[in-house]
């Protein structure tokens, strides 16, 4: 186990070092100067000059990325601004605030966002496609499937402001979209981010009630659930013994995946809720060539989806005993 | 059948399995008959698709109840199997009788540890508590010849090796001393000394316990080793039925003969090449009409008026012993002849 993880932890930094360089090249391979952006309409050659140099944009490409990556680990000295300790993410372009204070503003909402509605999409999903892999071709199994793929045909932003319109708007059962934090007022917090929980959710609900039925309906044809039956086991522990231990291990794959992305930040429910999550802080990062926050940002997706990578195998090793954690 | 005084432990009358499939109904098992009496080995035989695996889900009630339609009658030591409840069925099943399945890899789970596999069938049906189950399966292992059982009996499946893992299935099967076992070809998958080393196990525990056994298998010669009786199945029905002996050693239907004169013997020349059965098994979808194994009969131009393409052969069984065949019993005798010479020495 500890060798596992050591092992997978370098591989992680190794990748997130990669990604970090790529983006970093691949801002400077679209044509457009941060600088001229910062600098306003009466700019002279002079003040661009000046302006790159407060940026440091003014050094060459690899250079300007190993100040960033030494940023990390040894802090930054920023001259007027000031000194950014480590670790440090550097400066946003647009505003001038630290990356990874903003970051870490933004953060909470969007953990809160990301894991309600997966706490919402893994009960009802997985529930619904267990009835339906039971009840397999009756009426609930109907209603499961094409449920499901209705669901699953929708648009956040469609079925967002809908929901807003009638649920908050018109019958006022829930609130309008807002973010308390959990830790000044727990009931404030859920009742606030309820309906994006909900919107957000219900798609991902449709995708995880196919993958659980069919999961399902595949292990209980396993030779090892008849041998269950033959020796005398119910129905009911055969279902939950034996096949539901087969189905998990995929599910926890997809969902390890699927959880990650949503911490990497839901953009079109922040937007569609005025929320102000990763997502949006990520898409006007890019909108305003923020090199330091769109790193920030990726970076922080990355380390997402590589972490729960991790945990994900470390689960499917406990659930199923013939994976060796290596 | 060899004692036929004795009440049969296993009956089965005139059953019939068919499933509903998009295609039309698939006539899995036609009217078959058996009786087995406590103690003996019937070996059944016959071709993949034959009906040999349906027939025992069917009496172990595994079948999917939405697509199949049973007729007929299976009587265990006096029960009606086909109307019995689930609650009673599964009370039955994996204590009063068992079965052993033939890939021992894909049969047993491979989530949790034999132990726990074998316990679990104990503690289901004798309510006994966790530390007792265990010394049960222990014990079980042990019988079956698994050594060191104490420390295997915490391994998973995949931690054995393929003859522990048919072991360990066998010690699961018999864990509640079953007094039917059905054995799916248990051995199929084994190796010929790991093979001997299971059927060796079987004889001795039905010795031990009086077991009746059903045994499944397509290899003729399994079937020499540990059957007392044999039941030939073609196209879902019993074509053949007698001892061992008088099945192996003097067939009485063409199917039979066809499945022995495709096997090697150990006694004739070497240089006498196999005969294999021309065509290939029926649809149980659309079966042939008559005797379902006339288009692949090499004697079906013997019998006169194409009766056996017209007419099913009754099943006559005297003394335990019959076949469903339209030849006379002159006409078997002269037409298999070439079969007694190589076979009788």
């Amino acid at each position: 186990m500890l060798r596992f993880l050591v092992r997978r932890t370098l591989g992680a930094l190794v990748i997130l070092l990669v990604i970090s360089a790529v983006t970093f090249w691949l801002f400077y391979a679209i044509p457009r100067d941060p600088a001229m952006m910062s600098c306003g309409k009466n700019c002279t050659p002079d003040m661009l000059k000046q302006v790159r140099h407060n940026l440091g944009i003014d050094h060459p490409v690899p250079v300007q990325y190993w100040y960033w990556l030494k940023g990390i680990f040894v802090g930054r000295s920023y001259g007027d601004f000031g000194n950014c300790p480590a670790p440090c993410l550097g400066y946003s372009f647009a505003n001038r605030q630290p990356v990874l204070g903003t970051i870490l503003d933004r953060l909470p909402l969007t953990l809160s966002l990301a894991f309600g509605s997966a706490v919402v999409f893994i009960i009802f999903g997985v529930g619904a496609g267990m009835i339906a892999a039971v009840k397999q071709g009756k009426w609930q199994d109907k209603v499961a499937s094409s449920g499901s793929l209705i669901a699953s045909s929708l648009q956040i932003y469609f079925v967002g402001y809908i929901a807003m319109y009638f649920l908050v708007a018109k019958l006022g059962i829930l609130n309008n979209p807002s973010y308390t934090p959990l830790t000044d007022n727990p009931a404030e917090w859920a009742s606030g981010l309820l309906l994006p929980w909900l919107v957000l959710a219900l798609i991902w609900t449709a995708n995880y009630t196919r993958m659980s039925r069919s999961q399902l309906v595949e292990t209980l044809s396993e030779d090892y659930v008849r041998t269950a039956r033959a020796k005398g086991l119910s129905r009911r522990s055969v279902f939950f013994r034996f096949a539901w231990r087969g189905a998990m291990g995929p599910i926890v794959t997809i969902f390890g995946i699927d959880l990650a992305t949503l911490i990497g930040g839901a953009i079109i429910t922040e937007t569609v809720f005025s929320l102000q999550g990763v997502g949006r802080l990520a898409l006007k990062a890019v909108d305003q060539s923020d090199l330091p926050m769109v790193l920030g940002v990726t970076l922080l997706s990355a380390s997402a989806i590589v972490v729960f990578n991790i945990i994900v195998d470390a689960v499917y090793a406990l659930i199923d005993p013939r994976i060796r954690l290596a | 059948m060899t004692s036929t005084d004795q009440q049969p432990f296993l009956s089965i009358k005139d059953l019939k399995v068919h499933f509903s499939t998009e295609d039309g109904v698939v006539k899995a098992v036609d009217g078959l008959s058996f009786d087995l009496i406590k103690g003996q080995t019937l070996g059944i035989v016959g071709e993949s698709g034959s009906g040999k695996s349906v027939t025992n889900l069917t009496i172990l009630g595994l079948h999917d109840p939405a697509r199949t339609s049973i007729e007929g009658e299976i009587l265990l030591d006096g029960q009606e199997l086909l109307t019995a409840t689930e609650r009673e069925m599964e009370r039955l099943r994996g204590n009063k009788m068992s079965m052993i399945f033939q890939d021992a890899l894909a049969s047993l789970s491979p989530y949790h540890t034999v132990g726990i596999q074998i316990a679990e069938t104990y503690r289901k049906h004798t309510g006994c508590g966790k530390a007792e189950a265990r010394k049960r399966a222990i014990e079980m292992l042990r019988r079956v010849g698994i050594p060191q059982p104490d420390m295997r009996v915490d391994d998973y499946p995949h931690q054995f090796s393929g003859g522990m893992r048919q072991r360990a299935m066998i010690a699961m099967a018999l864990v509640c001393d079953p007094e039917l076992l059905i054995a799916d070809e248990p051995t199929t998958a084994l190796d010929v000394t790991v093979q001997a080393q299971i059927m060796d196990l079987l004889k001795d525990l039905q010795q031990e316990f009086g077991t009746a056994i059903i045994f499944i298998t397509h290899d003729l010669g399994v079937i020499a080793d540990i059957a007392d009786d044999v039941l030939v199945m073609y196209g879902g029905r019993c074509v053949e039925r007698g001892t061992k002996k008088e099945v192996l050693r003097d067939p009485q239907h063409p199917y039979t003969l066809g499945l022995l004169n495709s096997m090697p013997s150990l006694t004739g020349p070497v240089d006498v090449p196999l005969t294999p059965i021309p065509g290939a098994p029926p649809s149980l979808l659309n079966p042939p009409s008559g005797c379902r194994f006339h288009p692949r009969c090499a004697f079906a131009e013997k019998v006169s008026g194409g009766k056996c393409s017209s007419e099913r052969p009754l099943l006559e069984i005297v003394d335990g012993r019959g076949s469903a065949c339209h030849l006379t019993t002159e006409q078997k005798q002269e037409l298999f002849a070439d079969f007694a010479a190589t076979r009788h020495n």
